[in-house]
C-alpha cells in the first residue's frame, strides 16, 4: 500500500474483508475473510500518530466479542488473552457486541472510542491496547430506561467533533443522540426537534430510535441524522433539528454519510417502511443531497433498477477523502458497491459475501481514518 | 484425574492441544472450569462473559450428560470425569 490508495472495510455476518486499490478505484484486490465465522460489526483504520493499526470487533456467537488489531494490514491479529473491551463487575453488565471503533481527532493520536451494546461507551487512551467504561455516560439517569429496537440496545456511533477537542456526540438506539463538551464527563440529550413516531408522546425526552449520525468537518456544529421515520439535519451541534425529507421516496432508512469536502452534500439509502425494511419499489438508489437537504436526488447509474429488494443496514454506507470522493454501501444480501466520483456511476465490487453490516473507507496517508 | 476435552478454537488457546488433564479433583464442573482457566487464562472470556455467566451458546457435557439438567455449573463430578466444552448448535 502506498499513500494515496484507497482501502475498503467491509464488515460481515461471517467475517471481514479488505479491499485495496489505488487512488483511481478502478480495479479492487480483496483479502479475507478475517474472523472467520464470526460477525464483525465494528472496523475503523487509524493512521494517526504514524500508526497503520487496522481495528476489528469479532464476534463469535459461541465465545463471545474480542477487540483486536493489526499493524500489517490483517496478516497477523492481536490476540489478547483477556477481552480488552470490558464491563467493570460492579455493572454487573456483560458486552455482547462491538458496534463502532473510532479515532478521536488527529491531535489526540492515543485516544479512541468504542461503542457497544449494550449501549455504553468505552475510551482508550493508549492506541487500543487498554480500554475503561466512560462512566459519565454509564452513569446518566436516562440510561436504565433506554429500550432496545430492532438490532438490539447499542450504542452504535460515535463522532469525535472535528473541531472542539472536548466535545463527542454518541448515538443510541433507542436512546437518541447524547453530547458531551467535557470529552465524556458529563451527557445531555441533543436531539431536540427529532420525532419518536413509534410512542404515544412523538417528542419524548429521550427514547428516540436514531438509526445513524453524520458530521462534517469543515462545517462546525452541522449534523445529518437518519431516524426511524424521518431525516434531519442540524447547524447546531445537535441543539435542534430540521426535518429536511424533501423529495425522498421513504425518510425510513438506516445509512447516512456525508461528503467528505462538501458540508451541503450528504447520502442516505433510503428503506420503504419499518414494516417492509427493503428499497421502494425494488430500485436500488442513493439518494444525494447537494443543497444540505433541500432536494435530493436519485443516483442510478450502474445500480439495478428492478427486483432489487435490497437493505442497507446502519453502518454499511461510506465515502473515502479522496479530492473526488468514493461512496461505497454493502447490502444485507453481500453485494458491494462502489462510485470513484462521489455517487454519479456505480460498479458491483463484489456479490456473493455475507450479509454487509458495515463499511469503511480510508485514503493511505491522509489525516482521516476510516 | 478429571478431563477435559476442547474443541478447535479453544484448543488453539490452550496450544494446539484438544485435551486437559486436571491433576486435582474438581468436586464440581464450576470448580473443573476455574483451575482450567487458571491454567489457561486466555480460555476464560471465550466460555464465560465477564461477570462469570457461561455464555449462552456454550453446552457444557460430564460424559453425555448437559449440565443444562444436572445442576449447571454446581454439577458434581465423578472420579476420572470427563467434560466437554463444546459450541451449542444454536450459535453460529
Amino acid at each position: 500500500m502506498k499513500k494515496g490508495d484507497t482501502l475498503l472495510l467491509v464488515g460481515t455476518l461471517k467475517g471481514a474483508f479488505l479491499l485495496q486499490s489505488n487512488a483511481s478505484r478502478r480495479t479492487w484486490k480483496r483479502l479475507g475473510p478475517f474472523f472467520k465465522g464470526q460477525a464483525v460489526y465494528a472496523m475503523a483504520y487509524d493512521q494517526r500518530g504514524g500508526r497503520k493499526r487496522l481495528f476489528a470487533g469479532p464476534e463469535s456467537a459461541h465465545w463471545g466479542p474480542l477487540l483486536s488489531y493489526s499493524d500489517d494490514l490483517g496478516r497477523n491479529w492481536s490476540k489478547p488473552k483477556d477481552a480488552t473491551v470490558r464491563f467493570p463487575k460492579a455493572t454487573g453488565a456483560a458486552l455482547k457486541r462491538i458496534w463502532q471503533i473510532a479515532p478521536a481527532r488527529a491531535d489526540q493520536p492515543d485516544l479512541l472510542y468504542c461503542g457497544v451494546e449494550p449501549a455504553a461507551l468505552f475510551e482508550s487512551r493508549d492506541a487500543g491496547e487498554s480500554w475503561a467504561l466512560v462512566k459519565g455516560l454509564w452513569n446518566h439517569p436516562h440510561r436504565p430506561r433506554w429500550e432496545p429496537g430492532g438490532g438490539g440496545l447499542c450504542l452504535h456511533t460515535v463522532i469525535p467533533d472535528p473541531t472542539q477537542a472536548r466535545r463527542l456526540f454518541v448515538a443510541i438506539s433507542t436512546g437518541g443522540v447524547y453530547r458531551s463538551d467535557d470529552r465524556g464527563k458529563s451527557w445531555r440529550t441533543a436531539h431536540k426537534g427529532v420525532r419518536a413516531q413509534y410512542l404515544p408522546d412523538k417528542h419524548p425526552e429521550f427514547g428516540q430510535c436514531v438509526h445513524k449520525i453524520a458530521a462534517h468537518a469543515a462545517r462546525p456544529g452541522r449534523l445529518y441524522l437518519q431516524n426511524h421515520w424521518g431525516l434531519y439535519r442540524s447547524d447546531d451541534a445537535g441543539e435542534s433539528w430540521r426535518d429536511v425529507a424533501n423529495g425522498v421516496p421513504s425518510d425510513f432508512g438506516f445509512a447516512v454519510a456525508t461528503h467528505p469536502h462538501d458540508p451541503d452534500t450528504a447520502y442516505i439509502v433510503p428503506i420503504e417502511s419499518d414494516q417492509f425494511r427493503c428499497t421502494p419499489g425494488g430500485r436500488l438508489r442513493v439518494y444525494r443531497t447537494r443543497d444540505a437537504g433541500a432536494s435530493w436526488r436519485p443516483l442510478t447509474r450502474g445500480l439495478p433498477q428492478k427486483n432489487a429488494l435490497e437493505t442497507v443496514l446502519r453502518d454499511a454506507l461510506t465515502t473515502d477523502s479522496h479530492a473526488r470522493p468514493g461512496v461505497y454501501f454493502g447490502t444485507r444480501s453481500g453485494k458491494l458497491y462502489g462510485s470513484p466520483d462521489a455517487g454519479t456511476n456505480w460498479r458491483l465490487l463484489a456479490d456473493g459475501l455475507p450479509a454487509v453490516v458495515c463499511v469503511k473507507a480510508a485514503v493511505v496517508g491522509s489525516a482521516a481514518g476510516a | 484425574m478429571t478431563t477435559l476435552l476442547l474443541p478447535g478454537h479453544l484448543g488453539e488457546i490452550v496450544g494446539g492441544r484438544g485435551r486437559v488433564e486436571l491433576a486435582g479433583s474438581p468436586a464440581t464442573v464450576g470448580e473443573a472450569l476455574a483451575a482450567l482457566v487458571a491454567r489457561h487464562p486466555g480460555l476464560r472470556d471465550r466460555i464465560q462473559d465477564e461477570q462469570g455467566r457461561l455464555r449462552q451458546h456454550v453446552q457444557i457435557f460430564v460424559g453425555r450428560d448437559s449440565i443444562r439438567y444436572t445442576g449447571g455449573l454446581a454439577t458434581p463430578l465423578p472420579p476420572g470425569a470427563q467434560i466437554h466444552v463444546l459450541p451449542a448448535v444454536s450459535g453460529g
